[in-house]
């Protein structure tokens, strides 16, 4: 069996995430999608535990230059190796036309399983999965927190608008894994430092059997145009605690203020 | 004539409400556009009666298939038969989960542009604007879509359920699906994990999440809730998911909907799958050790701190000011 877990760098968690000119600035720190690490986490555990033989898992990601050190934290955690779709031609692609775009990627790997995070720290859409699954002709589910793995098939556990379902899906399959799904590990400095030197495919949409007429900005058929401000609300009072007493003292009082204590 | 295209989804005989919503903003966009407003059920013998009363929320034509319930993509299959047959301009989607991944794939099946988290649609020269509100709802983006389909996926409680008092004709569809679209098995649907808490009717409300650290940390909470009296505990996914708490007792995108007179939340976040669930509360307070925790942007009071320190003392200043 051939896991293909697609990685995603994203602005760090900790750099004020904000717009210039209307655009997502994309200057400042950059790192793998957290989200992303569950995904990671989850191929490596199916290919520990043996039940089903997993020769590879591969990383499969698309994005600029710099999302090489994102892709090589990837590997650090325990992917085998690397495809980066890396090409000018991508950039500012919508939902569909970035889905489109992995999956011809995907599509040359012929992957058993093809594992995703829940979202993108930035992008937030939680819907790559779907496109993906629909080019691939793959049965698929987002947000899976439990997974069964079998010889050719799936049992998934998700929270869906009802409760939770649980769902048999044959393979080849797309699955996006929630967070709670398990806790990534720490990789090893040993892993750390073999990550820069295993290999990473680059390719180019022409490799994939692309045009630039189907991806970024022209293939991309959802199209910004303008940026609004939300509307005004009065920020809140905020207190940091120093004497708890004092602090307690203080939320009494607001609640009681508009009485809420009653 | 542009005619929007809204997917209904159902459960045990009644529709969702998110996908009401979706219906009367779908009837009000398309008698701006000079269309109509149709939607599409699949189901397991979907009675008459119950794809009738989507004519009452203002779509004049609904289409039934025959297909498995619970899974995105028979939908994708059924929405793009009527699409293809009929050639609606824009196809719609209430809040929730599945819309997401039927939205998504259809996307996908169409070539078509999709817009996710959609607060608000406005018309403009004729035609339909998504304004999707990014960053942790600090700007809010406008979309315009490209070609002969534009898809909108509504966030939570962005449209509200109307009745317009008006029928619908229900047609039957044969969709031919695709073997990939059918080969996933519901096994199990909707299972309530954990107890049948009510947390709809509290005018206080608790919440916890990852922040407490462990299950036990709702104790913290049960002890803030009964000092108030007449309170009620509730959660985020996050310890829903991880079994702290049930599943009925979850605020946000695939839980309960509040809005109490007092929302009081103690190591949450924030996420906007969370606030999307409880925003509409009168006075929100939040404690977080995270000064830059979301949460703080939307509450009205915020106080930075452990509140394994500062929840049990609160518990004791309420009781003392109760008497
Ligand atoms: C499709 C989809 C649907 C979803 N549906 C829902 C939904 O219905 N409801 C929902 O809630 N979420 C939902 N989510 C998940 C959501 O995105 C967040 O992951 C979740 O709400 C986070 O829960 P949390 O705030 O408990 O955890 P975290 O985000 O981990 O936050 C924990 C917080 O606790 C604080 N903290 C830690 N220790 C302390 C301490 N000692 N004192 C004070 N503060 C402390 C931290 O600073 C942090 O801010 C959904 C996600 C997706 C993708
Ligand atoms: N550019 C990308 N390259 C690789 N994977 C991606 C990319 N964008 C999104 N993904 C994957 O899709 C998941 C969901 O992202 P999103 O739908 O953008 O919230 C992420 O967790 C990644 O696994």
């Amino acid at each position: 069996m051939k896991i293909c877990v697609l990685v995603k760098e994203v602005p760090d968690a900790a750099v004020q995430k904000r717009l210039v000119n209307g655009r997502m600035d994309r200057g400042g720190e950059r790192n793998l999608n957290p989200y992303d690490t569950h995904a990671i986490e989850e191929a490596v555990r199916i290919k520990e535990a043996g039940v089903v033989t997993v020769d590879e898992v591969v990383a499969v990601s698309m994005g600029p230059e710099s999302a090489d050190r994102a892709i090589r934290k990837a590997i650090s955690l325990g992917v085998d190796r690397a495809v980066h779709l890396c090409d000018e031609a991508v950039a500012g692609s919508d939902v569909a036309a970035t889905g489109l775009a992995l999956a011809r990627t995907l599509e040359r790997e012929s992957p058993d399983l093809v594992l995703l995070g829940q979202q993108s720290d930035d992008g937030e859409c939680y819907t790559i999965g779907a496109v993906v699954a629909d080019h691939l002709k793959m049965p698929s589910l987002t947000q899976v927190i439990k997974m069964d793995v079998r010889e050719g098939t799936l049992i998934c556990e998700r929270q869906a608008e009802y409760g939770y379902d649980t769902v048999e899906i044959p393979t080849p399959a797309v699955i996006s894994v929630g967070d709670a799904i398990n806790e990534p590990r720490y990789p090893s400095l040993k892993a750390i430092m073999g990550a820069k030197k295993k290999p990473v495919d680059k390719v180019t949409i022409s490799d994939v059997g692309l045009d630039a007429s189907q991806v970024g900005e022209l293939g991309s058929k959802a199209r910004w145009f303008r940026s609004a401000a939300p509307p005004e609300k009065a920020a809140g009072e905020i207190i940091e605690d120093e004497d708890t007493n004092a602090t307690v003292e203080r939320i009494v009082a607001w609640l009681d203020e508009r009485k809420l204590i009653s | 004539m542009t005619d929007i295209l809204v997917y209904a989804l159902h459960y045990e005989g009644a529709f969702n409400k998110n996908s009401l919503g979706a219906v009367s903003e779908a009837a009000r966009l398309a008698s701006q556009i000079g269309g109509e407003a149709h939607a599409v059920v699949v189901g397991e013998g979907v009675t008459d009666d119950l794809a009738a009363q989507l004519g009452d929320y203002g779509a004049t034509r609904v289409f039934r298939a025959e297909g498995p319930e619970g899974l995105a993509q028979p939908v994708v299959d059924a929405m793009a038969k009527v699409i293809g047959d009929r050639g609606h301009g824009y196809a719609l989607f209430g809040g929730g989960l599945l819309g997401f991944e039927i939205g998504a794939g259809l996307a996908a099946r169409m070539n078509a542009g999709v817009v996710m988290e959609v607060t608000q649609v406005n018309v403009e020269d004729g035609k339909l604007v998504s304004e999707r509100p990014i960053l942790g709802d600090s700007s809010i983006s406008q979309v315009r879509y490209e070609g002969d389909l534009g898809i909108i996926i509504g966030r939570l409680n962005a449209f509200e359920a109307k009745t317009s008092g008006g029928t619908a004709a229900v047609q039957d569809i044969v969709v031919e699906y695709q073997a990939f679209s059918t080969s996933a098995r519901m096994v199990k649907r909707g299972e309530q994990r954990g107890a049948d808490i009510n947390i709809e009717d509290a005018k206080v409300l608790i919440a916890g999440g990852r922040g407490l650290g462990k299950a036990e940390g709702f104790g913290l909470l049960d002890d803030l809730a009964a000092a108030f009296g007449g309170a009620a505990v509730a959660a985020t996914r996050a310890v829903v998911d991880a079994g702290w708490f049930p599943y009925a007792g979850q605020i946000g995108q695939t839980g309960k909907t509040v809005a109490p007179k007092l929302y009081l939340a103690a190591g949450i976040s924030g996420a906007i799958q969370h606030k999307v669930g409880m925003q509409a509360s009168e006075n929100i307070v939040a404690i977080n050790k995270d000064a830059n925790a979301p949460i703080f942007e939307f509450s009205d009071l915020g106080i930075v701190g452990d509140l394994n320190k500062i929840v049990p003392k609160l518990t004791a200043a309420v009781k003392a000011k109760k008497g």
